[in-house]
């Protein structure tokens, strides 16, 4: 039971990586109805970026407290990917909008690409490991829960709810929902669908780079091929929970999560990824548009 | 006319004034998106710790180019196509006769393809042709094989498919497991590779049937990695990541082998001197033949009610099915086939590197197979054959940029730039011509004459 609990707790925290990279797919393709294939790497760069500023941190300052630290590590990672995603939103995506709908997957696919060997070129091929810098472990009723996974849990969910109340309650969300119901409608009504889309891919990069700070510090290691796995089972979770489905992506995010770690736990870790795939299919063969999701309607 | 100089002037100036604004926040954001990851290098130290280099001077190139790009972007660049624009608009249109490369270039692409080799053989030398045949010849033409198998799914019945490759992988490790515990020959195994891939197709195309869009695109992404996971956990039979090694070479239909130690080795029956290039330049006309049985049988079928159903049901499905067209059966067909063509590459792949592992058979295959059918212009072949030189070719030429070194000093390797290059050169092109390099259809059903259309008018498909 207890080693059930553990595997719970485990599942949990990848989950909510997943969950957080999960929600900028979500948004983007509830906003533009496109696969934006190159977030899994914005989150790698997300990471990096964590990982520099860390390295500045302790350059400059020797030592600095853990919890602000990690504090500057998530805002300049976010502001860092918010400005990227913004620029390849602008210069790859933008320009392909209302053209057909595989030409913006295919620069998306080439923008993941570009974005890991740009990665690669400019910070070298290898393993990027940190020493931890979150060591503490509790023990909890038998169950040994680490300070990571604590923090990672808590920052998700303090996350989640700041964005489910600015997509619920505030003008901007209600602008993206306009734009994600009838784009041209919601320009006709004098809302800036440009500016929208631009702030949607920013907030999801901003996103999937705490995701990335997290990754980071629960890991303790990243490399420039890091976005393609994550990105992918985030896509996964995404697609699981229903796509365009906030709540769904996170969901889907905590599945998969679960899954992942229960299967390592009581079956062969070789195959976890086959399960999680698996699963993945099955899921979308009974019930093709997710779980959350809302069923298409066909107009003829 | 003092007055209309003026005004020009200051035209001119707002245009120069705001050009260099823009350039100003092109650097700016150039500075903010590149300070991080160019500025500075995570290295490790003799400690194994993580160091940062300091690199302010690269920075400053990278803000530099970005600022003096905008500039001259909307300076001169911006405005110098407005004006072609409009010079086009109020020109009158010329209907052009298209000219003879034009109308003959399949003819004239497959002559020179034929004539490839040897010339090749002539001007380098038959150890200098390997090269040029191997790397860029057969690499392409397997590509091109790869492409044209998925544009039968992608491009003539609009089911997105992310996980192709996964037909590749069948292909090339039937061929490999077949023949190394079998000894089975080549040309029994190239076909039997071509039904098994086609039976994977139609076996994973089955529960795919009611999916759409993007939720098909996923599945198949999912297929393709769980295929690529059990060939790397399969240990027992596929040997895991160290791959299968030894493959046995193909022959001249039975007749001459390759094999340097067989009696009817070609260069013994012909007492030509020993060259590897011999194999090399019949694996090139292998090749060439499987992608013209590709185009045939692609041509072929779109004649056919299959291929004709094939692209009603991409353009709508629904109309499709109260046609009373069996969109089942038309949609596995789509698979099955588009699979095969997918296996019979992959065992060719298999039989021309001697070697097979995991690695080989990674999402980004099926990303760049499927960028070629769509840089090409989907459904159209000879855009399709273009995209793969253009796109494989071309950075397979970064490999021989060595001249690169003398420039930027001998720790400059421009392999490493080569996928950098590729992911850009998707996004240039997607962006240039989003239709793809050929913008135009050949429909296979018309009234009285056959007309090219623009390839806007062709649907994608939604499944």
């Amino acid at each position: 039971m207890e080693y059930f609990v553990q595997q719970l707790v485990n599942g949990l925290t990848l989950g909510s990586i997943y969950g957080l990279i999960a929600i900028g797919y979500t948004m983007v393709y509830g906003i533009i109805g496109m696969v934006n294939f190159a977030h899994g790497d914005i989150f790698m760069l997300g990471g990096f970026a964590a990982l520099i500023v860390y390295l500045i941190l302790l350059g400059m300052f020797g030592g600095v407290p853990i919890a602000l630290a990690l504090f500057i590590m998530i805002i300049i990672a976010m502001l860092m990917t918010g400005l990227w995603n913004w620029v390849i939103e602008k210069l790859a995506y933008r320009p392909l909008r209302g053209s057909f709908r595989l030409a913006p997957l295919i620069t998306a696919i080439g923008m993941s690409i570009a974005l890991s060997n740009f990665v690669q070129v400019t910070q070298g091929p290898r393993n990027k490991p940190v020493p931890p810098l979150v060591s503490s472990v509790y023990d909890i009723f038998g169950i040994s829960i680490s300070l990571k996974q604590i923090i990672i849990v808590l920052v998700t969910a303090v996350l989640l709810t700041i964005f489910w109340y600015i997509v619920n309650h505030t003008p901007l969300g209600r602008a993206q929902r306009a734009t994600e119901q009838d784009r041209k409608m919601a320009a006709l009504l004098g809302i800036d669908v440009d500016k929208t889309i631009s702030i949607t891919f920013v907030m999801g990069a901003a996103l999937a780079a705490v995701a990335g700070t997290m990754y980071l510090m629960y890991y303790g290691v990243i490399v420039f091929t890091d976005g393609f796995t994550p990105g992918v089972k985030a896509f996964t979770a995404a697609v699981l929970g229903g796509i365009g489905s906030l709540p769904g992506a996170v969901l889907g995010g905590l599945m998969i999560g679960l899954i992942e770690s229960l299967w390592s736990a009581y079956f062969t870790i070789d195959y976890k990824d086959v399960a999680t795939f698996s699963i993945l299919a099955i899921v979308l063969i009974f019930k093709p548009s997710g779980i959350l999701g809302r069923p298409e309607v066909e107009k003829v | 006319m003092a007055n209309i100089s003026q005004t020009n002037v200051v035209v001119s100036n707002n245009l120069m004034a705001r050009a260099l604004r823009e350039a100003f926040y092109a650097g700016l954001v150039a500075l903010g998106l590149f300070v991080l990851f160019v500025g500075l290098k995570t290295d490790q130290n003799i400690l194994n710790e993580l160091v940062l280099v300091q690199r302010w001077g690269l920075l400053a190139i990278f803000v530099a180019i970005a600022m003096v790009g905008r500039f001259l972007t909307v300076a001169y660049i911006r405005p110098w196509f407005e004006a072609r624009k409009a010079a086009k608009a109020a020109a009158p249109t010329v209907e052009r006769e298209a000219g003879f490369v034009a109308r003959n270039f399949s003819l004239l692409a497959l002559i020179a393809l034929v004539i490839y080799p040897p010339v090749m053989v002539a001007l380098f030398g038959f150890q200098g042709s390997l090269k040029w045949v191997d790397n860029f010849g057969i690499q392409i033409l397997i590509y091109v094989m790869l492409a044209w198998g998925l544009n039968i799914v992608v491009g003539l019945a609009g089911l997105l498919d992310l996980g192709y490759v996964a037909f590749y992988a069948v292909g090339a490790y039937s061929y490999a497991l077949l023949s190394s515990y079998l000894g089975l020959s080549f040309w029994l195994l190239l076909p039997i590779a071509g039904v098994l891939a086609a039976a994977w197709g139609t076996i994973l195309g089955f529960p795919v049937l009611r999916l759409k869009g993007d939720y098909l695109a996923i599945v198949t992404l999912a297929f393709g990695e769980i295929i690529r996971l059990v060939l790397i956990n399969w240990t027992e039979v596929t040997k895991g990541t160290f791959g299968i090694s030894g493959i046995a070479k193909a022959s001249v239909f039975g007749i001459w082998s390759f094999d340097v130690s067989a009696a009817n080795n070609f260069a013994k029956v012909f007492g030509l001197p020993m060259s590897s290039a011999y194999y090399k330049i019949f694996l090139f006309y292998l090749a060439l033949a499987l992608c013209m049985l590709a185009a045939f049988v692609t041509i072929r079928l779109r004649r056919m009610p299959i291929g004709r159903a094939w692209e009603a049901l991409r353009e709508d499905e629904i109309a499709c099915r109260s046609l009373g067209i069996n969109t089942v059966t038309t949609k596995l067909t789509a698979f099955a086939t588009g699979a095969m063509f997918g296996g019979i590459a992959g065992s060719f792949f298999a039989v021309r590197q001697g070697f097979v592992s995991p690695e080989s058979f990674v999402f980004l295959e099926s990303a760049i197979i499927l960028a070629i059918v769509v840089l090409g212009g989907m459904g159209s072949l000879v855009g399709i054959a273009v995209a793969a030189t253009v796109m494989i070719g071309g950075t397979e030429l970064l490999r021989e940029m060595d001249f690169l070194k003398q420039i930027f000093g001998p720790e400059f390797t421009p392999e490493l730039y080569r996928m950098l290059i590729f992911g850009l050169a998707m996004i240039v092109v997607m962006v240039w011509k989003p239709r793809g390099f050929v913008g135009s259809r050949e429909p296979t059903a018309f009234l009285r004459e056959r007309k090219s259309v623009s390839g806007s008018f062709t649907k994608e498909g939604h499944g």
